[in-house]
């Protein structure tokens, strides 16, 4: 499609999240909630839908969506309502979700994303509610058969709904990775999209510049990364596009994303869709939220990523870009914290430096993530020690890197065993600047002579006879002090 | 055998009998009425004799509980670990839950022995009994008549002395109206104050449990095993309970009852309500002040009801869907057709009917014009109430408008049966408890009537009753066949 044609239509995206928070035991009854088990080991009586039992609300799951609705300076009422929404399916026990409609826990909010540097854009949050997770249909398992796993049944979930404010593929994954940085900030969600713990939903829909009513949506299901996000929205838009520009017309369906096609397909349509009877579900109460409870539970938030990152700035004097890169990600950020508490104050840039540089890199390459990474913040710490205490030049810290990443140890025993210990010795230093000298007459005479940049040369040879431990700010000195 | 359970705890006591010899002599009544009477859907008779022992055991250790050796019966909608619990109906017709209801555990914990299950609509859903996936219940007066229901099987066996007692759940009048039509006892809590734990649910913000006695003070040591909170229903109660036996000698002199005239008008059969008015009379004897009032709102009743109860009724039902436990249709081709034969096969026409009406007034479009308006009628019904107990301290009239009527006269007729209900159903809108004691005969058939409290006032309807029974013996009345 040519650019000129993309640019006469404009995307409006929505995203509906759904985060698994992280209790310990089910939204409605106390079987565990842990990924993995057996199929059906997790789920109880209730669980099951067995007759005559009853849920019972777990108030760890409310607490942790109020902590979601201080966040993002939602309005929280005080008083919220599970609803039943009524549809069969075999992975639903009861032949209803209980789930919330008319009065979610968490009302109007907001949130800011940088979809690029420099770029700060306002997204608007209609609402976030509580409900309970369906189990799974299992159809691989017998021949001729469906097989129902109710493990992950009741599992509470926070159901994050966006307004329609996204207009690029590329906002609405900024939009996606700040929620999901937020609610790992906030520990109320693992934020492991394979384990499908945090799934987003897209709607997508497209109108000719200018315009400012909405077209029909289509809305995107079964996205699991980041990248797919993109993928899924992009393709759509271009599908919608192409429809409309071929004289066609968007109907309002529901749409599944294959990423081994990397395409969507219909799932089912307007029509299809089930009318889910919603009614406010007899057997729970309304549940009560005082305005302590809210006060309470914002004086126990812990630091934002926006309030680290300002703190990183104003306190540790972090650049912007670094200090926003650290805190996208809780994990790094705890890294980087558990770091700097280690080492010496004034570290903190060079700590920064490490790991956004060398150790994302390995890590990236190694398809690993931050807590997994064979090098521990106090390791790290102890490579910059070295650095700043001269014991070794940066150079070498690469190779220190490199040994402590294949498991060798901490930086003191590979500087030890390898001996890569920094020659801060000016005797030593001197010897060896004597026998370059004495070695490279001709370049000696190049630079009385004036030729300055032959200077480089000495210092490289110096530093290859040396074998890198020699301080490079010492070989310059005292260089130029013989040079002359 | 028309012994109250006051009297085999006295007995029991005594050392006249054993928990064991006394609940033989039930499960032999059972076995030689049953099969005219259809009380029983299961009668667990070896586990009844085990806990019988156990019992003996216990009382004879001086480790007696409320009910320690005391028979009684379930209605077939609390579930029972290990035994059968049929709701009533083909669907559940094999079905054994894992787990006792809370109320079932309350019973074995204080030491009742159960005789079985009792016979009752399909899903509570009924006022004769006689939508029962397994036969109509014979009223024990006039075994040609309708015992009424929903917990028709509790109230007849009661009545024909098969069991001293028996629970029962009320969601439009299922304790109280086959209470009156078989002249026994029979309270409504308050709804929270006995826990749905375990009862399969019809009309959830509707359903409560309760027990069938013959006395007022039987009633009273029944519900003080059932009532209480439980963390497992969010919508019980944490009010404490009283102790009910102890207020039952009080007087009841200046207790101010109030009569609705909107339940002695129209429709009100007069021979039932000469019965009704001789009762009050002794009340009047008793000190009562007995003043008219007005639940202006009570026409609106029964249509706030079924959309309310319907509705409801259509979401709890669904899962009964073949999947994971009841009945399933032999071969299913795909999951539709899995899903409309195993509930085509397994509801009956009531069930069916009622899932049909719930869905359309929860429908998109229909919501408003139904479920809303019925929730907001059912507040002003409720403030009626409210206004009324400004007043008075409890409220009379009949449980039914009339006696138990014939089986199958009114089975093609499903509103004229609906409006059996039209004295019973505003108290389960409004949450409050209520109770049915016999007060007479018409035509040889139980005449009922009705007394409702507010909030939590369950002593004052069972010492009103029980005061009452004092000085007459209705409730003594036992069948001729079966006495």
């Amino acid at each position: 499609m040519s650019a000129n044609l993309m640019n006469q239509w404009e995307s409006v995206i929505g995203l509906e999240i759904h985060a698994q928070l992280a209790t310990t035991s089910k939204i409605f009854s106390g079987a565990p909630t842990a990924y993995g088990a057996e199929p059906n080991t997790q789920a109880c009586a209730v669980d099951l839908g067995m007759p005559g039992v009853l849920p019972v609300l777990n108030r760890e799951a409310v607490r942790m969506a109020i902590r979601f609705g201080v966040a993002i300076d939602a309005v929280i009422d005080h008083q919220s309502v599970f609803a039943r929404k009524n549809y069969f399916y075999p992975d639903l026990p009861k032949g209803y979700q209980i789930s919330q409609f008319e009065h979610p826990i968490v009302g109007k909010g907001s949130i800011s994303i940088n979809p690029a540097e420099g770029e700060t854009r306002e997204i608007g949050i209609t609402r976030a509610h509580l409900e309970e997770d369906a189990g799974k249909s299992i159809h691989d398992h017998f021949p001729e058969q469906s097989g129902i796993d109710l493990n992950r049944a009741g599992t509470p979930l926070l159901e994050i709904v966006s307004d329609p404010d996204m207009r690029s593929a590329k906002e609405a994954v900024a939009y996606a990775r700040k929620i999901h940085s937020l609610v790992r900030y906030l520990e109320i969600c693992d934020g492991n999209m394979q384990e499908g713990s945090f799934r987003c939903d897209a709607n997508v829909s497209i109108r000719r510049k200018g315009d400012d009513r909405l077209g029909t949506r289509a809305e995107i299901k079964n996205i699991n990364s980041f990248r797919f996000l993109e993928r899924a929205i992009n393709h759509e838009i271009e599908r919608q596009i192409d429809l409309v520009e071929d004289g066609g017309r968007v109907v309002q369906e529901t749409r599944l994303y294959d990423s081994e096609r990397d395409e969507t397909r219909s799932m089912r349509s307007k029509e299809e869709a089930n009318d889910y009877r919603y009614f406010p579900d007899p057997d729970l109460l309304p549940v009560t939220i005082s305005d302590e409870d809210i006060a309470q539970i914002r004086a126990a938030l812990p630091e934002l990523p926006e309030q680290k990152k300002q703190r990183y700035i104003d306190d540790l004097g972090l650049s912007d870009y670094n200090a926003e890169l650290l805190t996208a990600n809780r994990d790094t950020a705890v890294y980087f914290e558990a770091a700097y508490a280690e080492g010496d104050s004034a570290a903190a840039a060079q700590l920064a430096n490490w790991i956004l540089g060398d150790l994302a890199g390995a890590l990236n390459k190694a398809g690993l993530d931050t807590v997994d990474s064979p090098i521990s913040p106090p390791m790290l710490a102890g490579l910059v020690a070295r650095i700043a205490d001269n014991t070794i030049s940066g150079k070498i810290a690469k190779q220190v890197f490199d040994a402590m990443w294949q498991g060798e140890g901490g930086a003191d025993d590979i500087i030890e065993t390898r001996g890569l210990r920094q020659i801060t010795d000016s005797s030593a230093i001197e010897t060896l600047i004597d026998e370059v000298i004495a070695a490279n007459p001709e370049q000696v005479e190049q630079f009385r002579a004036g030729k300055d940049k032959v200077l480089g040369f000495f210092v490289g040879q110096v530093m290859k006879q040396s074998r890198g431990k020699a301080n490079p700010g010492q070989v310059n000195t005292i260089l130029r002090d013989k040079l002359k | 055998m028309s012994l109250t359970v006051t009297e085999i705890r006295r007995g029991l006591a005594a050392g006249e009998f054993s928990s064991s010899e006394i609940t033989r002599d039930y499960l032999a009544r059972i076995a030689q009425h049953n099969p005219a009477l259809n009380c029983f859907i299961s009668v667990t008779e070896a586990l009844a004799l085990d806990q019988a022992r156990a019992a003996d055991e216990r009382l004879a250790q001086g480790k007696a509980g409320l009910l320690t050796g005391v028979p009684i019966a379930h209605k077939d909608l609390f579930c029972t670990d290990g035994v059968k619990t049929s709701c009533g109906s083909r669907i559940l017709d094999n079905f054994i839950a894992p787990y006792d209801a809370t109320v079932v555990e309350c019973f074995k914990e204080t030491g009742a022995v159960m005789l079985g299950k009792t016979n009752m609509d399909e899903f509570a859903m009924g006022s004769s009994n006689e939508n029962s996936h397994y036969g109509c219940v014979a009223n024990p007066w006039k075994t040609t008549h309708v015992p009424g229901g929903s917990s028709g099987g509790s109230a007849a066996a009661v009545a024909a002395g098969l069991a001293p007692a028996a629970t029962g759940s009320d969601t439009g009048g299922s304790i109280r109206q086959p209470a009156a039509l078989c002249g026994v006892t029979g309270i409504k809590p308050t709804y929270g104050r006995v826990s749905r734990y375990g009862m399969i649910a019809f009309g959830s913000s509707l359903d409560q449990g309760g027990p069938f006695a013959r006395s007022a003070a039987d009633c009273a040591l029944l519900l003080q095993a059932m009532a209480g909170f439980d963390r497992r229903d969010s919508t019980s109660s944490e009010i404490d309970v009283p102790d009910y036996s102890a207020t039952l000698d009080q007087g009841i002199e200046g207790l101010r009852i109030g009569l609705p005239k909107e339940y002695f008008a129209e429709g009100l059969d007069s021979r039932l309500a000469k019965v009704i008015d001789t009762a009050i009379d002794e009340l009047r004897r008793l000190g009562a002040d007995i003043r008219e009032i007005s639940l202006p709102n009570t026409g609106l009743s029964i249509p706030t009801y079924y959309v309310i109860a319907m509705a409801e009724a259509s979401s709890n039902l669904s899962r009964f869907d073949g999947v994971r436990f009841g009945h399933r249709c032999a071969d299913p081709v795909d999951l539709e057709d899995l899903y409309k034969r195993s509930r085509g096969e397994g509801f009956g026409e009531e069930v069916k009917r009622r899932i049909l009406i719930g869905t359309y007034a929860l429908s998109a479009g229909y919501y408003d014009a139904y479920y809303l308006k019925a929730q907001q009628l059912r507040r002003m019904i409720k403030d009626d109430f409210q206004a009324a107990f400004d007043s008075v301290d409890l409220i009379l009239g009949p449980t039914t408008p009339e006696v138990a009527f014939a089986i199958g006269s009114k089975t093609d007729d499903p509103v004229s049966m609906y409006l059996q209900d039209i004295y019973t159903i505003s108290l389960n809108l409004a949450g409050l408890p209520g109770m049915s004691l016999p007060v007479g005969f018409v035509d040889g058939l139980p005449v009922g009537m009705q007394l409702f409290a507010n909030y939590f006032d369950e002593t004052r309807l069972l010492q009103t009753a029980h005061q009452y029974q004092q000085v007459s013996d209705w409730h003594l009345q036992t069948p001729e066949a079966f006495s």
